[in-house]
């Protein structure tokens, strides 16, 4: 119908001067939004098949391409914005629910751009990293609070199982199944290289990656795709999966068109049909609940391993990490609602759940209330985006960061939250042999390692401006942070004094 | 208005001595204080401090709490309050000598009491916590009231002035200790609260410090869920509780506690054996909230022994000294020399390494 029709947001912009019809374009594009025109010899482009992911105009050889925002527009309005109105069009032809992937892109307040980090001044001195030893390794588990000697008076080691990473950043779940079979293979590897770990998400692991297992966390959720025996005694940690912060309170969507024999195989469910994780797990209605399922956990694995809870920041975290540092587990992963995903509810993505800087900054004061913080580590992501958060992220109280976005973007994502359609051009989110084959997993690997790498030298230059050379000093040092331009109320919440205080 | 100690957090540089007698014999004052005066510079005159070990030797069975009081209300409350909880066998007023660089005195009392029976008793702690928390109490709740001493046979003596002068008020050439240390203030931004010079105390452990250190909140932070409250917004108090909490009440030695504080570097702990290996991680790890970055040198006060220690890079200078049973400690090497013009032994001790002194076999008898 006529009011079905949305004008594409997106136009592609081709310079017929540059361009030479060489139809990379064309073949790059599995959207097919580039045709070559016979009979006037020339490339035309369907804008409306086009997510803007920048394939085309990355490998155009004469760089003839681009990409603009279109100025095709509504009727200004404040209130009903194009986006709005577009979407009740959208909804009223299809009745369905809205779906959209990759994080909240919404213009809420982003806490980290509002958080500055001090330095030393004369009264102390600030660290040289390229002279002096800057530590940036931190281990993750329970700590026992108190010692054990053996006769000799030698003290015992009872810690209970650690992680140990050699930077404070671990790369976060996303399911075999969610992305492609290269995308996991360079993180693994990337894991591997850099000390650090990956999380298979709740997809099963892959028989071909049970040799990084060292550095695999690996994922328990709802749907307990994948889980068995031998899955839980490859990786070095075991997360389960309460929520996600992109859509928290609902469960993972894997549409049956993504679950080829591989993937069949590695789930443990029938050829192309849809993973539908429950939106609970059905042995978990309360706290007790969770308790039995970290024991069991722990039970099968002998004791050998951490167990991480996973859940979305929601209004009630800090009670619900409180419960769950008492229910045995070793490390709490907590998700922002800026976290990303395969697929998701359009307006659970953008409204359900709160900043990760608030909630993390909550959680870590109530643990401290509680004196309970050393009984667990807390990891946070969600976004994540660069090294100053990650430096911000710790200072208010995390051990650690997940990053998801963040290493998709370095494998080559141009965030054209498409991945729902598992048509992505850059051979990542998605399932297709022909796409999965772009991605490079050794180039992806040393990417990744870059990435990493280049964080890590930020946060020790930024730590030894600080006058710190470990990282468990930086960890939960607020008077290191400044809020800028937030009310008292923000400030109290993340427990940090406004700039000139 | 310019915000005092425990409203603000300020920074400060400063200077640091200490005497040890090895035998338990004692020495007056009046050589601390000569020699934390050659160290003038190193202060600005907004606080100075001194511990003494052995000073009480007729009383060595009491804690000895020295008081500083605003105002006479705050006397009255805690007065009550310490009455509620302890014996108090002695109390007086400390005695000073007029100063004319020695102002704004609060009203200073030192009591020498020990806890009431039942009130331990039903406390279930021991003794050395119950009186441990009644001081923390007393100084997070008691507006006006600052316990700044709380040993057993040691008493620490501050003020705010230049070290020396300090010395003079609270005429300390009329105690004896086989352990003294001195601590001189350079706060950048101060009035110079009497409660926020060095040394500071909880129980026996004294610590004077020297330097700004980093990890402050992270250390903070994490050692207030063990009922502590830094209230003074310190590193010096931060220190102190660290101390008091790893060896009080987890175990560890002074020597495994510098390794938790001033961990070695990860590099370090990979070359040493096998062994070493294994207790350095575990130290790190277990306690890592406990780790303190940025330049210190700190001398760690306690019944029968004297640890010094710098920070794991050796940000601060700090000279070790012997001569026969004498141990000097301090900043620079002039303020022993000063003191001890020859020595058998003059050292700098790396980063992270620390010195420990203790009383020999028989030197307790001398010195309690």
């Amino acid at each position: 119908m006529a009011i079905d029709f949305l004008y594409p947001q997106y136009e592609v912009v081709r310079n017929l001067d540059r361009c030479i019809t060489c139809r990379a374009c064309e073949r790059q594009c599995a959207n097919e939004a580039h045709r070559y025109d016979a009979d006037f010899g020339c490339m035309v482009s369907d804008e409306s098949r086009c997510v803007n992911c920048h394939r085309c105009v990355s490998l155009c050889p004469t760089r003839a391409l681009k990409i603009v925002k279109t100025d095709h527009t509504f009727k200004e309005n404040a209130n009903w914005t194009g986006k709005a109105i577009s979407e009740v069009y959208r909804q009223a032809g299809s009745g369905g629910v809205l779906l959209s992937s990759m994080g909240n892109p919404e213009p809420l307040p982003i806490y980290w751009d509002k958080i500055l980090i001090n330095a030393s001044q004369v009264t102390n001195p600030p660290i040289d990293p390229l002279r002096e030893p800057m530590e940036t390794r931190t281990f993750l588990g329970k700590k026992p609070g108190r010692i054990a000697r053996d006769a000799e008076g030698n003290l015992i080691n009872n810690l209970s199982p650690q992680l140990q990473l050699n930077v404070p950043i671990l790369f976060s779940a996303m399911s075999y199944g969610s992305i492609s079979y290269n995308a996991h293979a360079s993180l693994a590897r990337a894991a591997a290289a850099l000390g650090t770990y990956y999380n298979t998400g709740e997809g099963g692991l892959h028989q071909d990656f049970y040799p990084y297992g060292d550095h695999t966390i690996v994922q328990v959720a709802s749907g307990r795709f994948g889980v068995f025996q031998k899955y839980l005694e490859a990786g070095a940690a075991i997360e389960i999966k309460m929520g996600q912060g992109a859509k928290p309170g609902i469960g993972g969507h894997l549409p049956g068109m993504k679950v080829g024999p591989d993937i069949s195989k590695t789930r443990m469910i029938p050829e192309g049909t849809d993973a539908i994780s429950p939106a609970p797990h059905h042995d978990i209605y309360s706290i007790e609940d969770l308790r039995q399922l970290v024991f069991s956990l722990k039970e099968a694995t002998a004791y050998k391993k951490p167990v991480i809870v996973k859940i979305a920041a929601v209004h009630n975290v800090a009670a619900i990490a409180s419960g769950i540092a008492r229910s045995g587990a070793d490390i709490i992963a907590i998700d922002g609602f800026r976290g990303g995903t395969g697929a998701a509810p359009t307006r659970i993505r953008d409204y359900v759940g709160i900043p990760i800087e608030l909630a993390l900054a909550a959680v870590d004061q109530r643990l401290r209330d509680e004196g309970i913080r050393d009984q667990v580590s807390v990891v946070i992501g969600g976004s994540v985006r660069n090294a100053a958060d990650l430096l911000k992220a710790i200072a208010l109280g995390a051990d650690a960061v997940y990053i998801a976005t963040a290493a998709l973007l370095a494998l080559g994502c141009h965030l054209c939250r498409t991945c729902q359609t598992g048509r992505c051009n850059w051979g990542i989110a998605t399932q297709r042999p022909e796409l999965v084959k772009r991605l490079n997993p050794e180039i992806g690997c040393t990417r990744l390692v870059h990435l990493v790498t280049a964080w890590d030298h930020e946060l020790k230059e930024m730590m030894g401006g600080m006058g710190i050379n470990s990282i468990e000093a930086l960890r939960g040092n607020r008077l290191m942070l400044r809020g800028i331009g937030l009310t008292q109320k923000e400030l109290d919440i993340l427990g940090i004094r406004h700039a000139g205080e | 208005m310019l915000q005092k100690e425990g409203q603000v957090r300020i920074p400060s540089g400063c200077a640091i001595s200490g005497i040890f007698q090895r035998d338990g014999s004692r020495i007056d004052g009046s050589h601390i204080i000569s020699s934390i005066a050659a160290m003038h510079d190193r202060s600005n005159g907004l606080g100075g401090g001194f511990a003494g070990y052995g000073i009480y030797p007729e009383y060595k069975d009491f804690y000895a709490f020295h008081i500083f009081y605003d105002h006479q209300t705050a006397r009255d409350t805690c007065e009550a309050f310490l009455k509620s909880h302890f014996d108090i066998v002695s109390l007086s007023k400390i005695p000073v000598r007029r100063h004319p660089r020695i102002t704004d005195e609060p009203m200073i009392w030192r009591y020498f009491l020990a806890p009431r029976h039942a009130k331990l008793e039903s406390s279930q702690l021991d003794e050395r916590e119950f009186t441990a928390r009644c001081v923390i109490r007393v100084n997070d709740q008691f507006d006006g009231a600052y316990i700044f001493s709380s040993g057993k046979n040691m008493g620490v003596f501050k003020a705010s002035g230049f070290p020396e002068d300090v010395g003079e008020y609270y005429r300390l050439e009329e105690y004896s200790a086989y352990s003294w240390t001195a601590h001189g203030r350079y706060p950048t931004n101060t009035p110079g609260w009497w409660g926020g010079a060095h040394p500071f105390a909880l129980l026996d452990t004294t610590v004077v410090h020297n330097g700004e250190i980093s990890s402050y909140d992270a250390n903070r932070r994490f050692i207030e869920m063990f009922g502590y409250h830094c209230n003074l917004l310190t590193d010096t108090e931060v220190i102190t509780y660290i101390i008091d909490y790893l060896n009080r009440r987890v175990g560890l030695t002074l020597e495994e506690i510098a390794h938790v504080i001033a961990a070695p570097f990860w590099s370090t702990i990979e070359g040493k054996p096998e062994k070493e290996r294994e207790t350095f991680t575990y130290l790190r790890n277990a306690f890592s909230s406990l780790c303190i970055t940025g330049p210190f040198s700190v001398l760690v006060g306690f019944e029968g022994g004297l640890m010094a220690l710098n920070d794991r890079l050796k940000l601060r200078s700090m000279v070790v000294g012997e001569k026969g049973k004498r141990v000097y400690i301090a900043s620079e090497e002039c303020a022993i020399r000063v003191i001890a013009p020859s020595l058998d032994r003059v050292w700098s001790p790396r980063g992270g390494e620390p010195v420990l002194v203790g009383l020999e076999e028989g030197g307790k008898q001398n010195g309690h």
